[in-house]
């Protein structure tokens, strides 16, 4: 065996147990969820059947049915306002003549890497003042605050790959400034926004400190909130259906995931390269 | 900066510039901003949440830094960064290093699946792992198997072991992205360097550090901010498999701050343990910065 093909072996080797490595512990949770209940169930036995009971009673259990509708609203509702002052914020600061923008893009620098622990206990106080607690608002509000620095971030670097003559052509034709937004340069950054779409999707709907604070109701829980309630609680402490259930919330990110992986993982690795 | 597009509008001011970014730096100041100076403020007070704010100078941090379970629990954070950090790091510039010859067929698939536990809740990941290190999970299993009978236990409830089992979890969660990362910049390395390494004789281990290492700092730069912002507040992991325990031996701070912020009524002490983290995140995302930024 030449060299060559060694290296290309033990490559490949690398990225089979690599991916075997990650793909075990959720492997093992389906055959979990999947097996037939009562049954005890080791790591290592392969289902004899296909049962969903434990599903079912997951389902039934553990209020999903709310809580992926509460995280759909809430996620609606952040990635859409979000993105859309994102947008405005980011035209602004790159092709408008704006003076100070190096302070208040500074300003934003912080909502990069600032912890959640940092706000979350004065914002639940502010929310309880106004009786805003156990309402999609107290989860929606906070998050698109959240979700501006690395929007902004993200389409000023988007809006920079815009060659100038698209935008000048229509200049002298007199278009005005938010014609050549909306007419010409939006049109150019679908593939950007959509990426956008797709992370803050993913991180909106992954969120579990803010809403833990903020709602005390079981029917306004979000998924992975419902979820945390679902695996404590000692009626449903079947591991069986506490992973049925882990399954349902993580159903939609997944799904999502197989349609537009790229966008996920082209987002996140040049995103992260951006900042 | 240089290219750029600068519309000077003839009959508005240029005052209306300032409106496309106000909406969002309305969400930014409100949301954001704000909880952050207010947070600051309460931290320097004596409050239960209920009564009028207490000012006490910097008595709460004094009482934080004295406190053994708190100055432990930060000690904690910094032993999951090897787990969260450099453990990952590491496994990914190996790989990379090895990779960069190498056309790996199915890398889609392959990148794919080891970008998944970036998507996933960390709570469903938590539920995952509870199950694999469970007494009668799979971990357990595997080592009753081979006749190892004798090691199992109760991994997350055992003091010596829950904290290394539960940094293991981020270090799983971690590699793929740091392998992905470091790929993907060794593929943006100019082959010439590497043709200039071989004709000056050097092998594998020289290449790996004269071309490859140096040319990635700026994806260990990333890798590095990612993966200690996320060690440093890994609130969601921790709540789900340990909660701190057993006893405070996984208690981290951001575990602090929820329990005394939501559970303990000390709401002053809270927020001050809440800036020192911050600025203890500022501080290291700083020194990544400084120290491995490319000098001019």
């Amino acid at each position: 065996m030449n060299y060559q093909n060694r290296e290309k072996i033990i490559a490949h080797s690398i990225f089979l147990l690599g991916s075997l490595i990650v793909l075990y512990p959720f492997i093992s949770i389906l055959f979990l969820a999947l097996s037939e209940p009562g049954t005890r169930v080791s790591g290592f036995t392969i289902p004899s059947g296909i049962y969903f009971d434990n599903f079912i009673k997951a389902w039934t259990g553990g209020g999903f049915a709310n809580g992926l509708l509460n995280s759909f609203i809430v996620v609606v509702g952040v990635v859409s306002i979000a993105i859309l002052c994102s947008i405005l914020a980011a035209y602004a600061f790159e092709k408008l003549d704006i003076f100070g923008v190096t302070p208040l893009f500074a300003i934003l620098l912080i909502g990069l890497v600032l912890p959640y622990e940092s706000i979350v206990i004065s914002l639940y106080y502010s929310m309880k003042s106004y009786d805003l607690t156990n309402t999609h608002l107290s989860l929606i509000l906070p998050q698109i605050g959240l979700s501006i620095p690395f929007s902004i971030f993200w389409l000023r670097a988007s809006f920079r790959a815009i060659p100038k003559s698209l935008s000048e052509a229509a200049m002298i034709e007199g278009a005005t400034r938010f014609t050549i937004l909306t007419k010409i340069l939006i049109p150019q950054m679908i593939p950007a926004i959509l990426t956008l779409t797709v992370l803050l999707f993913m991180w909106t709907w992954n969120e579990f400190l803010l809403a833990l604070i903020m709602i005390q109701d079981a029917e306004m829980r979000t998924a992975p909130l419902a979820l945390s309630y679902f695996a404590g609680n000692k009626r449903y402490g079947d591991p069986a259906i506490t992973a049925a259930a882990a399954i349902w919330v993580a159903l939609p990110v997944l799904i999502t995931y197989i349609f537009l992986q790229r966008k996920f993982i082209s987002g996140m690795v040049t995103g992260a390269v951006k900042e | 900066m240089s290219n750029k597009t600068i519309y000077r509008p003839q009959s508005k001011t240029e005052y209306s510039s300032y409106l496309y970014i106000l909406p969002a730096f309305i969400f930014y100041i409100l949301f954001v901003l704000f909880p952050l100076g207010d947070t600051l403020y309460t931290s320097f007070t004596e409050w239960n949440g209920i009564s009028e704010k207490k000012w006490v100078g910097f008595d709460q941090y004094i009482n934080n830094l004295s406190d053994k379970k708190i100055t432990s629990s930060i000690k904690h954070s910094f032993i999951l960064i090897i787990f969260y950090s450099f453990l990952p790091i590491i496994i990914g510039l190996v790989i990379a290093g090895i990779m960069i010859r190498v056309k790996i067929y199915g890398m889609a698939t392959y990148r794919a699946i080891l970008f998944l536990p970036q998507i996933l809740s960390m709570i469903v990941v938590g539920i995952a792992w509870r199950w694999i290190y469970a007494p009668k999970g799979p971990l357990n299993s595997g080592l009753d198997f081979f006749g190892l009978e004798n090691i199992s236990r109760a991994w997350l409830g055992s003091f010596d072991y829950a904290l290394p089992f539960v940094g293991l979890i981020g270090t799983w969660v971690m590699f793929g992205f740091t392998m992905i990362l470091f790929i993907a910049g060794v593929q943006k390395i100019p082959t010439e360097l590497y043709d200039a390494a071989k004709v000056d004789g050097a092998g594998a281990i020289a290449e790996f550090f004269n071309v490859t290492l140096p040319n990635l700092r700026g994806e260990i730069i990333v890798a590095l901010i990612f993966t200690v912002t996320l060690a440093l507040r890994n609130f969601d992991l921790i709540y789900i498999t340990t909660g701190g325990g057993p006893g405070t031996s996984t208690m981290i701070p951001s575990m602090f701050i929820y329990k005394k912020a939501f559970q303990m009524n000390q709401v002053g002490s809270a927020s001050s343990l809440g800036i020192m983290l911050t600025l203890l995140i500022f501080t290291l995302v700083s020194l990544i910065l400084i120290i491995l930024r490319e000098k001019k």
